[in-house]
C-alpha cells in the first residue's frame, strides 16, 4: 500500500506538521510506542532536528501492562519504557504509533502516561490511519489514511526492524485479529 | 509457566524472559506512582507456615504494585495452629478465588502438593531444604545487574549447602543461564547427592576465591540442625567465614551476596557486608521487581 519513498514523505509532513501545530516544537516530547513506534518517533525526532534545529526529547512508552485485553491471552513480553530525562511534566506529549485502528491502544497508553506525569497536552501521530475505532480517539497527525475492511490486517514494515520500508495490507482469513 | 515450584523446572528462555521482565519493571520502583493496574481485580494469597519478613514483605509489596488484592494468612493465631491439614487449608483458599498461591512451607514438596488442589497459580516461596526459586531469580538478576552476564559467569556458593533451599535453586537456575557454579562447604554441610548436582564441590575457600565472579555466602541454619555438623562456630568461621582477609583475596570486580537474614561475624564480616561491592541491600529492591514480573507472567495472562 506505501512504500519507502512514501512513507518518508509522510513523516516528513508529519515532522512539519508538529514543528507548526506545537510553535516550533519547543516543549514537545516524542514517545513512541514500541516497537515500531518508538523507530517512527526516532525518525521524526531526526527531521525536526534536521528542518529547524530543535533537539526534541524522544523516547518510548510501554502499554502492555495497562491493555485491556491483557486476560484474553497469554501473559506478553514487556516492550522499553524510556521517559527522556526531562520528563512530562508540563511538556506537550506526542504519541506516535505505526497504526491506529481501534484506539485501544492509545486509550492504554494514555493511562500509561497518566503514571509518568502531568503533560500541558497530548496529541497522536500515527503512520497509518485504517479505521474502526471502539473509542472516542482521533489522531493529530496522519501520515496515510487507508481504508480497511475489518478483517485485514495492515503491517508496517521500517528499515530499522524489517529491513526495509513498506506498509502492507494482509487478509486475514480468521475474523478480527489484531491490527 | 502455570506455577513456579522449581527453578529446575524453567527454560533458559523462560528464565530469561522473566530477568527482562524484571528489568522493564524495576522503572516502576523509580517513578512517584509505583503501581501498575496489571493483576486489578485479581486475589494472592500469601500463605506462611513458616517465619518469614523479607519474603512475605516482597511478595506483598509486588502483588500491590501490581493492583492485586493481597491476602496474608500465617500459620500463627490461625486454623492451622488448631490442626487443620494443608489439604482443608488449601481448599479455603480455593474457595476464596485465589488466583495465585504464595506458599512457604516447612516441609519439602508442600508447593507441589498444593498444585494439585488448587486451581490457580502456586509460587515457591521456600519449602524445607528443597528449593526457593524467587530468590535464585533475584540472586541472578542481581548478578546481571552488577556484572552485565550471567553465561560463563562463576560463582562460588559458600556454607550451609545441606540446609539451604537458596544454594539448591541457585545451582539449578544459574547452570540453566550458563554460569559456573562451586559450592563450598564443609563435607558435613553438603547434601547426599551433591555429586549429581551440575556444579563443582570444594572443601576450601581459600582456593576458590581468587577465580570468583561472585561469592554467595549462605547462613549457617542452626535452627535446622539437630546434630553436630561443625566442631564450634568460631572454628566455622576461621574456615569459611568472609573476613576482610579473604575479601582481598577476590578480583577488583568480583561481588558479595548474601540471602539474608545474615549472621554478622559468622559467615561474613560486617566490614566485608557493607562495602560497595555487597549487593545485599540491592537485592532486596531486586526481590520485589523479580517477584512482580514472576507474578505478571503467571496470572497476567488468560486463566487457564
Amino acid at each position: 500500500m506505501l512504500e519507502g519513498p512514501d512513507i518518508h514523505r509522510a513523516l516528513t509532513r508529519i515532522a512539519h506538521e508538529i514543528l507548526e501545530r506545537t510553535r516550533g516544537a519547543s516543549d514537545v516530547v516524542l514517545l513512541g510506542i514500541p516497537t515500531r513506534g518508538a523507530t517512527l518517533a526516532h525518525r521524526l525526532a531526526e527531521r525536526v532536528a534536521q528542518f529547524e534545529g530543535v533537539k526534541v526529547p524522544v523516547g518510548s512508552i510501554d502499554i502492555t501492562m495497562y491493555r485491556d485485553d491483557l486476560r484474553l491471552g497469554p501473559a506478553r513480553p514487556l516492550g522499553k519504557t524510556d521517559v527522556p530525562a526531562g520528563g512530562v511534566d508540563g511538556k506537550t506529549v506526542v504519541l506516535v504509533d505505526d497504526v491506529l485502528f481501534s484506539g485501544r491502544t492509545v486509550r492504554a497508553a494514555l493511562d500509561a502516561l497518566n503514571d509518568l506525569g502531568r503533560p500541558k497536552a497530548v496529541q497522536l501521530a500515527t503512520l497509518v490511519d485504517r479505521g474502526h475505532r471502539e473509542l472516542p480517539i482521533r489522531a493529530d497527525y496522519v501520515g496515510k489514511n487507508l481504508p480497511t475492511a475489518k478483517s485485514e490486517k495492515v503491517k508496517v514494515l521500517l528499515s530499522e526492524i524489517d529491513g526495509r520500508d513498506a506498509v502492507e495490507l494482509l487478509r486475514n482469513e480468521n475474523e478480527g485479529a489484531g491490527k | 509457566m502455570k506455577h513456579l515450584i522449581s527453578a529446575g523446572d524453567l527454560s533458559r528462555d523462560e528464565a530469561l524472559l522473566i530477568l527482562d521482565t524484571a528489568e522493564e519493571l524495576a522503572r516502576v520502583s523509580e517513578r512517584s506512582i509505583k503501581k501498575l493496574p496489571t493483576l486489578r481485580g485479581r486475589t494472592v494469597v500469601n500463605l506462611f507456615f513458616e517465619d518469614s519478613t523479607r519474603t512475605r514483605i516482597s511478595f506483598e509489596a509486588a502483588a500491590k504494585r501490581l493492583s492485586a488484592d493481597v491476602i496474608n494468612f500465617s500459620a500463627k493465631g490461625s486454623s492451622v495452629s488448631k490442626g487443620e491439614s494443608l489439604k482443608d487449608t488449601a481448599l479455603t483458599l480455593e474457595a476464596m478465588g485465589a488466583d495465585a498461591v504464595v506458599i512457604r512451607h516447612g516441609a519439602s514438596g508442600a508447593p507441589h502438593r498444593l498444585a494439585n488442589w488448587v486451581r490457580g497459580s502456586v509460587l515457591n516461596a521456600g519449602d524445607g531444604t528443597h528449593e526457593h526459586p524467587t530468590q535464585a531469580l533475584l540472586d541472578a538478576f542481581s548478578m546481571r545487574q552488577r556484572l552485565g552476564r550471567l553465561d560463563g559467569l562463576k560463582v562460588a556458593i559458600v556454607g550451609d549447602i545441606l540446609h539451604s533451599r537458596v544454594a539448591r535453586s541457585n545451582v539449578l537456575l544459574l547452570s540453566t543461564l550458563g554460569a559456573e557454579v562451586t559450592l563450598v562447604a564443609p563435607p558435613t554441610l553438603l547434601p547426599v547427592s551433591v555429586e549429581r548436582w551440575p556444579c563443582q564441590v570444594s572443601y576450601d575457600l581459600d582456593a576458590v576465591l581468587p577465580k570468583a565472579d561472585v561469592v554467595m555466602m549462605l547462613r549457617v541454619q542452626l535452627e535446622r540442625m539437630n546434630a553436630a555438623y561443625f566442631p564450634s562456630a568460631r572454628e566455622y568461621s576461621r574456615r569459611y567465614g568472609l573476613d576482610r582477609d579473604r575479601f582481598a583475596k577476590l578480583h577488583d570486580d568480583a561481588i558479595v551476596m548474601h540471602p539474608g537474614p545474615m549472621n554478622r561475624g559468622m559467615e561474613i564480616s560486617a566490614e566485608v557486608a557493607d562495602s560497595p561491592r555487597s549487593t545485599i541491600v540491592e537485592q532486596v529492591g531486586n526481590g520485589v521487581t523479580v517477584r512482580m514480573a514472576a507474578l505478571y507472567l503467571l496470572i497476567g495472562g488468560e486463566n487457564q
